[in-house]
C-alpha cells in the first residue's frame, strides 16, 4: 500500500517569456481579404465541420432517399399507373421538396453557432460583414448539390429517364442551387431573431410544409379547387419545379424560369437585407 | 511599434444599454490608458460583459458614446475591429474543429495566405503549449487548454487592444496562473488589455487600474492600492469556542479596532475590517492588538485569520449591499439576449 509509484507526470505547460515574445512581436498587418476570399474561407470552415461531424450529412442522404422511395411507391400506381411512369413527372418535384426542406438547417446551424458564442468572434473580425453567413451558405450549397445528386442517382436507378440529357439535368440542378442559395437567407434571418434551435425548426416546418405540398410537386394543379390553384400558381416552389421539369425534359419553360429568378432575387434582397440588419444590430 | 498608440485606448462617456426592462449599463464612464491592463471588477450581472460587448462593437449602446483609439465604436466600428480582439466568456473558437484548423481559419480571415497562416498557427500553438493537441478537436481540450487556444486565437494579429471577459472563471489555480503569465507577456509587448473579473485578487495581480462596476455603473476607480485602502486593507475573521462569549467579544473588538463588527450566521463567528484608511496602525498591528485584548478579557479564540478584503467586502464597503443578489439579474439578462 505504501508503494510509491512514480508515474511520468503529464507535461505541464509553463508559459515561457521567450516563446511568447516570438509570437507577440508586432508584424505588418496583411491586407484585408476580399469579400469572396473571406466568404470562401468561411465556406472552408463548413467543409471542416462536415469532415469532423459526418453524421450531419444524414439529412442530405438518407432523408432524400426515404422521400423518393416513399412517395414514388405510395402515389405512383394511383396517379400515373406505375411508379416508373410517375417518376418521370415526380422526380424533379421531390428533388425540389427535399432540397428546399434541407435549407432550414441553415437557420438551425446559425442559431447554434450564435448560442455557442463563436459568432461573437466572427463579428469582431475586420472582414466583409456578410462573409460569415455567405460562407456558411456556400457550405450548405454543397450539401444541396449532394442531396440533388443522391436523388438523381436513385431516380436513374429506378427508371427516371430525363429527355434533356446531361445538360438539361445540370441546368435543372443549377436552377435549384440558385433558388436554394437565395431561399437560405430566409432562414438566416429566422436563425438570428429566434431564441432557440427548436423555435427555428418550428417556424421552418410551418413555412415549408404548405410551401412544398401546396404546389405542383405531387399532382397536376388542374385537379385542385380554384382557390387552391390561385395559391399554387404564385407559390415559388411551383415555378421552381416547372422550370426544373422543363430543363430536365429538354423543353425549357422560360416563363417559369424567369419567375423563379425573380423570386430568388426577391428572397436574396429582402431577407439578405433583413439578415444583415439584424446581424449588425444584435 | 509605430501603430501602437500612446494616450487613451478607450474613452467612454455615459454608456447605457437596456435589455427589455433590465438596465445592464446605466451610464458607464471609462478612461483606459494605452499599454496597460485595466480591470473591470464586479459581480455577475453588474454589466461588465455588456460593457465589453459595446466596446468590442458587438452591441450598440442605447446612449452615450465610446471611442477605441479615437474611433467611435458605432460610427467607425470597422476601424475599431481592425485594432481589437475579443476573448469572450463562452466558446470563442469552433469546438468541432482542431486547434490548428481554428487558428488557420482565423489567420486566413485576417488576411494571411495559407502557408503564412499555417506557420503562424504552429508558432502560436507551440508558444501556448498546445503543439501536442494541435490536431485534436477543441471540444476534447481541458478547461485550461481551452482558455489558451481562445487567447491564442485573439492574438493572431497582435491586436492593439485585447478584451478578456472573465478569462479565469472556472479554471483551476495552475491554469489561472498560466493565463496570468500570458496576460503579463501580452501587455509587456504593448497590447492594452481590458480584463473583466469577479476576483479582486486577479485584478490586483494584473491590473494597473481597476473600475468597480455595480448595477451598470462605475462606483469606484483607481489603482488597486487606492481601492483597497479606501475599504481597509484587511479583514479579521474570528471563531470563538463559546458562543455565549460573542456579545462580549464584539464589544472588545469594537473598542480595540474602532470599527463596526459583523456577526456572521455561524453563532461563534465574527468579522471586522482592519487597516481602515485614516488609522495610523497597519492591519497586522491592529489585528494583534485585538487578539491581545480578547485574551485579556478571557475570551477563547479557536480560529483567527487576517486576510485581504474579499470582493464581497469591497462591495459591502462601496455599496452597502452584498455582491450576491445580482445572480437573479444575470438570469434576466440571459433571457433578454
Amino acid at each position: 500500500m505504501s508503494n510509491v509509484t512514480t508515474e511520468r507526470a503529464p507535461s505541464v505547460y509553463v508559459p515561457s517569456a521567450e516563446a511568447l515574445a516570438t509570437v507577440l512581436a508586432p508584424s505588418a498587418r496583411p491586407p484585408r481579404p476580399s469579400a469572396l476570399g473571406a466568404s470562401l474561407t468561411f465556406g472552408w470552415r463548413a467543409m471542416l465541420k462536415i469532415k469532423h461531424v459526418p453524421e450531419q450529412l444524414f439529412d442530405v442522404t438518407a432523408f432524400p432517399i426515404i422521400m423518393v422511395l416513399m412517395f414514388t411507391y405510395l402515389f405512383g400506381g394511383a396517379l400515373a399507373g406505375s411508379p416508373r411512369e410517375y417518376l418521370q413527372f415526380f422526380l424533379p418535384g421531390i428533388m425540389v421538396t427535399s432540397v428546399v426542406m434541407i435549407t432550414m438547417y441553415t437557420g438551425v446551424g446559425l442559431n447554434t453557432d450564435i448560442e455557442k458564442g463563436i459568432f461573437d468572434r466572427f463579428r469582431t473580425l475586420p472582414v466583409w460583414r456578410p462573409a460569415a453567413l455567405v460562407g456558411m451558405i456556400f457550405g450548405d450549397v454543397l450539401r444541396y448539390i449532394l442531396a440533388a445528386l443522391v436523388i438523381l442517382g436513385l431516380g436513374l436507378a429506378l427508371g427516371f429517364r430525363p429527355a434533356g440529357g446531361v445538360l438539361g439535368v445540370a441546368a435543372g440542378i443549377g436552377l435549384l442551387v440558385v433558388f436554394s442559395f437565395a431561399f437560405s437567407w430566409v432562414w438566416t434571418f429566422f436563425g438570428l431573431i429566434l431564441r432557440s434551435e427548436k423555435s427555428v425548426m418550428g417556424v421552418s416546418m410551418m413555412v415549408l410544409f404548405p410551401l412544398t405540398f401546396l404546389s405542383n410537386v405531387f399532382v397536376d394543379p388542374s385537379t385542385m379547387p380554384g382557390w387552391l390553384q390561385a395559391f399554387v400558381k404564385v407559390n415559388p416552389v411551383t415555378q421552381l419545379v416547372a422550370a426544373i421539369r422543363g430543363a430536365m425534359s429538354g423543353d425549357s419553360d422560360p416563363s417559369a424560369t424567369m419567375w423563379l429568378l425573380v423570386w430568388s432575387a426577391g428572397f436574396l434582397v429582402v431577407f439578405g437585407t433583413l439578415t444583415m440588419y439584424r446581424y449588425n444590430r444584435r | 511599434m509605430s501603430r501602437r498608440t500612446t494616450g487613451l485606448a478607450i474613452e467612454a462617456e455615459g454608456l447605457t444599454r437596456s435589455f427589455g426592462e433590465t438596465q445592464a449599463l446605466a451610464g458607464i464612464d471609462l478612461q483606459v490608458p494605452a499599454g496597460t491592463v485595466y480591470g473591470l471588477l464586479g459581480p455577475n450581472g453588474a454589466g461588465k460583459t455588456t460593457a465589453v460587448r459595446v466596446l468590442a462593437t458587438l452591441l450598440r449602446p442605447d446612449g452615450g458614446s465610446a471611442r477605441v483609439f479615437g474611433h467611435d465604436v458605432v460610427t467607425d466600428a470597422d476601424k475599431v475591429r481592425s485594432r481589437v480582439s475579443l476573448t469572450g466568456q463562452y466558446a470563442s473558437v469552433d469546438e468541432d474543429l482542431t486547434g490548428t484548423e481554428n487558428l488557420v481559419l482565423l489567420a486566413r480571415l485576417l488576411g494571411l495566405r495559407k502557408p503564412a497562416a499555417r506557420e503562424r498557427a504552429a508558432a502560436l500553438l507551440a508558444a501556448f503549449g498546445l503543439t501536442e493537441a494541435s490536431d485534436r478537436q477543441v471540444k476534447k481540450y481541458s478547461g485550461g487548454m481551452r482558455r489558451r487556444i481562445d487567447i491564442a486565437a485573439s492574438i493572431l494579429n497582435t491586436p492593439d487592444l485585447l478584451f478578456l471577459d472573465e478569462p479565469t472563471t472556472g479554471l483551476d489555480p495552475r491554469s489561472r496562473n498560466q493565463v496570468w503569465e500570458i496576460v503579463r507577456a501580452v501587455v509587456s509587448h504593448g497590447t492594452t488589455v481590458l480584463l473583466t473579473t469577479q476576483y479582486l485578487d486577479e485584478a490586483d495581480q494584473l491590473a494597473g487600474r481597476i473600475a468597480v462596476v455595480d448595477h451598470g455603473r462605475v462606483i469606484a476607480e483607481g489603482t488597486p492600492g487606492e481601492l483597497k485602502s479606501s475599504v481597509g486593507s484587511g479583514t479579521v475573521h474570528l471563531r470563538l469556542r463559546d458562543p455565549g462569549q460573542r456579545p462580549e467579544a464584539e464589544k472588545v473588538l469594537r473598542e480595540a479596532l474602532d470599527v463596526p463588527v459583523q456577526l456572521a450566521a455561524d453563532p461563534v463567528a465574527l468579522t471586522a475590517r482592519v487597516g481602515e484608511a485614516g488609522t495610523d496602525l497597519d492591519a497586522s498591528a491592529q489585528a494583534a492588538r485585538a487578539l491581545g485584548d480578547l485574551a485579556r478579557a478571557g475570551i477563547v479564540v479557536d480560529d483567527f485569520s487576517l486576510g485581504q478584503p474579499s470582493l464581497d467586502e469591497v462591495f459591502l464597503a462601496l455599496t452597502d449591499h452584498p455582491a450576491v443578489p445580482a445572480d437573479e439579474r444575470d438570469d434576466k439578462l440571459e433571457a433578454a439576449r
